[in-house]
């Protein structure tokens, strides 16, 4: 393989694609944990219950984009009504009980979707305006459809911005996240709180969820691939803190995805390449965890913690 | 001339915005009771947190029996013979009262790697905890759940746990709070006997337990030791009452 | 000597246990054994969970990669020919207690939840590891070429004699946990666990017992992968997967943690109810999702914790 500009521009691109995805999804589950402090497992299966709904509702319409608007709101539902029936309870209880019903609810997301779509992987078709490439630099095209999402990437992050550091709610978000029993003891409808917390983390799961159909696999369980490397973004991020979500998405989708398109390569010109073969994918799909290996150990909350925790 | 167990140098802490600890000093000889007192928010427990342990200082120097132990974690200093007991009580709840003090005598014996005789078979752990239950009034209670104590004997047992791993100095934290008049009295009247045989540095609201004990006392105020004295010098130090009582307050 | 509650359920326990092969035989079922046999590996795998969990707190997501180590430290040598059993199973034991030794320095130094995320993560880690590993199956996983090899009347390949090895060393770890929980170095773990400032403060180091409980608990669960892998004869990097993980520590709640008696119980129901279940729907994790779910939230003592009342003497 030869590395040119090119194909490492892609592979930037396509490591801010992902990151965007990372971000998605730690953007809801960081919030949760930190003005609830409470560990959601399950926030993988929201993320799964978004890409399903948006290709069922796209083959309904027969429009990919209304399918992943409906999506959206659907999702938002599911994740409310999860909250009510199920979490609620849970709020009091130690993280370990937290981890084992949510890891339960998994369960129950990966068989119901089984039951209802099968267990083969489903695929999303590409609306054909999407599915072209835009000219990123001359003789670098890029697929639209992935620029698409790292445009909606961005629009999301300004719009939490706006939100948390603007409006009135956002207020109340980051004092929860700094201070949970001085937010409810002054008044603030702690319930009301936490349910629009945990819905729209719903809604951002299902989001990427939904963008992710046409470009990954659609089936039980994909929830849970993507569901670690969430954490690890949050880990290495910082509990409680969207900024550090943001960063440590960005870090964790770059080296993952350039650690998977170039180790072997950089790899191949220190060592042989039969060895490079076989220690590049291995290392590649480690990178990142070694990467959280070391900002936890030299510094355990995080590169942007919220403020107030550390 | 008296020697000095415990000084503290330029001691100082930041939270944020707020200077908790204020280049503070402090001397505790060996064998006096040192109260600390002061309003709330003064930095009482920001100070035993740094004595303790618990908290790093962004400054200054922690001196113990003449080693400098600013960088030692809260189980060192225990080694060492710095013990504590918590405002807030803290002890084994699902341990029986004799398996807590038992835990703080095998913390302080070391041998710990051992994996197959019962520690709770070992007289040489067992013997020792009884004897300093029995010291602290709780002999009769050995054998009942941590939890099921009375608020009063837990905290009786808080002192019997620092007491167990043979201290040179005892830090307490608020020994009587929470304790009803009958109770109050008679940890006053253990005090009272018990800073005869061992170092005390004592932080406390009740000022009747403050100078029934004290041999010395140093009053802090927003993180600054304002003065330090024989309970009457204290008494008639201007600058206290002030802190105390209000500007207009006359001697 | 009174004899507890405990040593009762777990006399009669083993009993029934050592019965199952025989009437097997006389009742010519011999679906059973193998059936008893899989509970019991299982039953090893979360005893030794339960010693870090239930007795240190440490709420360990990554305790199956220790099964994958075992299964591979028999299946790799098995595959270049080496199936002498001492030299697996010392391999097994090894190499998962040098990975929890490495895994347990770097987890052990946070606590709370990001303990349990990096624990996770370290899992998934040698999963994708496992999956990488051409040669031995990749992610399709390999047939386990032979047996372990002992020598003598120790024949793997006869289903009662494997039972029984299987049966022994189940006995006796509970025997050794049983020993080592209330022992000197088991009462610092559990006084850490129960709080961990008030150790502090009278002056355990929490860090070094933790992290020897950590090694222990990991060579323990590689003996059971070992196991695992001459049980199923067939091991792929999914052994290590981070939802096994979950699911024995589902094994260990439903039993009662906390209890090493009770995780025995939490296997063998357990994996009743899976094969009850499945044979019933194919989609039968629907149940035990939410089974899961109830249990935490109402039952978090487990079955065992209900049968010892609800006085229990300590943590």
């Amino acid at each position: 393989m030869t590395v040119t500009v090119a194909l490492v521009l892609e592979q930037t691109l396509n490591g801010l694609q992902y990151g965007v995805m990372l971000f998605l999804m730690a953007a809801g589950l960081t919030l949760v944990f930190g003005i609830m402090n409470f560990v959601n497992l399950a926030h993988g299966s929201l993320y799964m219950v978004g890409a399903y709904l948006a290709t069922a509702f796209a083959a309904w319409s027969g429009s990919f984009v209304l399918g992943a608007a409906l999506a959206l709101p659907a999702t938002l539902l599911v994740g409310i009504v999860v909250e009510v029936v199920a979490l609620r309870t849970l709020y009091e209880r130690d993280h370990l009980d937290q981890v084992l019903a949510t890891f339960g609810l998994i369960l129950f997301f990966n068989e119901l979707i089984a039951i209802i779509w099968g267990r083969a992987a489903i695929y999303t078709s590409l609306p054909p305006f999407l599915g072209g490439h835009i000219r990123v630099l001359p003789g670098v095209p890029y697929p639209a459809y992935r620029a698409g999402i790292i445009l909606v990437g961005v629009a999301v992050a300004v719009l939490l911005w706006v939100l948390v550091t603007r409006t009135r709610l956002g207020m109340r978000i980051r004092a929860g996240a700094s201070n949970r029993t001085m937010v409810s003891a002054l008044g603030v409808n702690i319930r009301l709180l936490y349910t629009l917390v945990f819905g729209l983390g719903a809604a951002l799961a299902g989001l990427a969820g939904a963008m992710a159909g046409p470009i990954y696999s659609v089936q039980p369980g994909m929830g849970e691939a993507i569901l670690i490397q969430v954490f690890v973004v949050i880990v290495i991020g910082g509990i409680g803190s969207i900024r550090g979500a943001m960063v440590g998405a960005i870090v964790v989708g770059m080296a993952d995805t350039l650690g998977r398109a170039f180790l072997k390569p950089m790899l191949a010109t220190v060592i042989s390449p039969p060895a490079a073969d076989k220690a590049g994918p291995a290392l590649a799909s480690m990178l990142i965890y070694l990467l959280m290996a070391a900002v936890l150990f030299f510094r355990p909350e995080g590169l942007f913690p919220a403020r107030g925790r550390s | 001339m008296a020697e000095t167990l415990l000084a503290v140098r330029g001691l100082s802490k930041r939270f944020g915005g707020l200077l908790a600890s204020d280049r503070i000093d402090l001397d505790v000889v060996r064998g006096e009771t040192h109260a600390i007192i002061g309003p709330n928010g003064a930095g009482k427990t920001t100070l035993i947190g740094q004595l303790a342990g618990d908290l790093r200082p962004d400054a200054g120097a922690i001196r113990f029996a003449g080693r400098d132990i600013t960088r030692f974690d809260a189980p060192l200093r225990s080694r060492l013979g710095l013990a504590r007991s918590f405002q807030i009580t803290s002890i084994f709840r699902d341990f029986s009262a004799l398996d807590n003090v038992a835990l703080a005598v095998q913390a302080h014996r070391g041998g710990n790697f051992r994996f197959w005789r019962p520690a709770r078979d070992e007289r040489a752990l067992r013997e020792p905890a009884r004897v300093v239950l029995e010291s602290v009034g709780l002999g009769a209670r050995a054998g009942v759940l941590a939890a099921h104590l009375a608020h009063g004997e837990q905290r009786q047992l808080e002192i019997a746990m620092a007491l167990a791993t043979e201290p040179r100095l005892l830090l307490l934290d608020e020994p009587v709070a929470g304790m009803g008049l009958d109770e109050s009295q008679q940890m006053v009247r253990f005090l009272g006997a018990l800073k005869r045989r061992i170092t005390i540095v004592l932080v406390e609201h009740d000022m009747d337990v403050v100078f029934s004990l004290a041999d010395r006392i140093s009053v802090m105020v927003y993180g600054r030791i304002i003065a330090t004295g024989t309970p009457p010098e204290v008494r008639s130090n201007a600058e206290v009452r002030r802190a105390y009582l209000g500007e207009d307050a006359t001697p | 000597m009174a004899i507890s509650r405990r040593t009762i359920v777990l006399g009669v326990a083993g009993l029934l246990l050592a019965l199952v092969p025989p009437i097997a035989a006389l009742t010519n079922q011999p679906f059973y054994v193998d059936l008893f046999r899989r509970m019991m590996i299982f039953a090893i795998a979360a005893v030794s969970l339960d010693l870090i969990l239930g007795y240190g707190g440490m709420v360990s997501f990554g305790h199956a990669a220790y099964l994958g180590i075992g299964a591979y430290a028999v299946g790799i040598p098995a595959f270049h020919g080496i199936d002498n059993g001492f030299l697996q199973w010392s391999l097994a034991i090894v190499a998962s207690a040098l990975t929890a030794l490495v895994m347990g320095a770097i987890s052990l130094r946070t606590s709370g939840v990001y303990f349990i995320m990096i624990t996770l993560a370290f899992a998934q880690m040698l999963y994708y590891l496992g999956i990488s590993l051409e040669t031995y199956g990749g992610d399709n996983g390999m047939r386990l070429a032979a047996r372990s090899k002992f020598g003598g009347p120790i024949d793997l390949d006869q289903p009662m004699v494997f039972y029984y090895v299987v049966l022994a060393i189940l006995v006796l770890f509970l025997v050794l946990g049983g020993r080592l929980v209330e022992s000197r170095f088991g009462m610092v773990i559990r006084a850490a666990k129960s709080n961990e400032p008030r150790a502090r403060a009278i002056g355990f180091s929490p860090f070094r017992y933790k992290l020897t409980a950590f090694v222990i608990a990991g060579g323990a669960g590689g003996l059971a992968g070992a196991l695992l892998a001459n049980q199923t004869e067939y091991l792929t990097p999914e052994f290590m997967h981070w939802t096994r993980s979950g699911e024995i520590m589902f094994m260990v709640i439903l039993g009662g943690m906390g209890t090493l008696v009770g995780p025995v119980i939490g296997a063998v129901v357990l994996l009743l109810l899976e094969d009850v279940l499945s044979a019933l729907t194919a989609h039968w994790q629907i149940i035990l999702g939410p089974l899961l779910v109830l249990v935490v939230l109402f039952a978090k003592r487990g079955l065992f914790g209900l049968l010892l009342g609800a006085a229990s003497r300590d943590g």
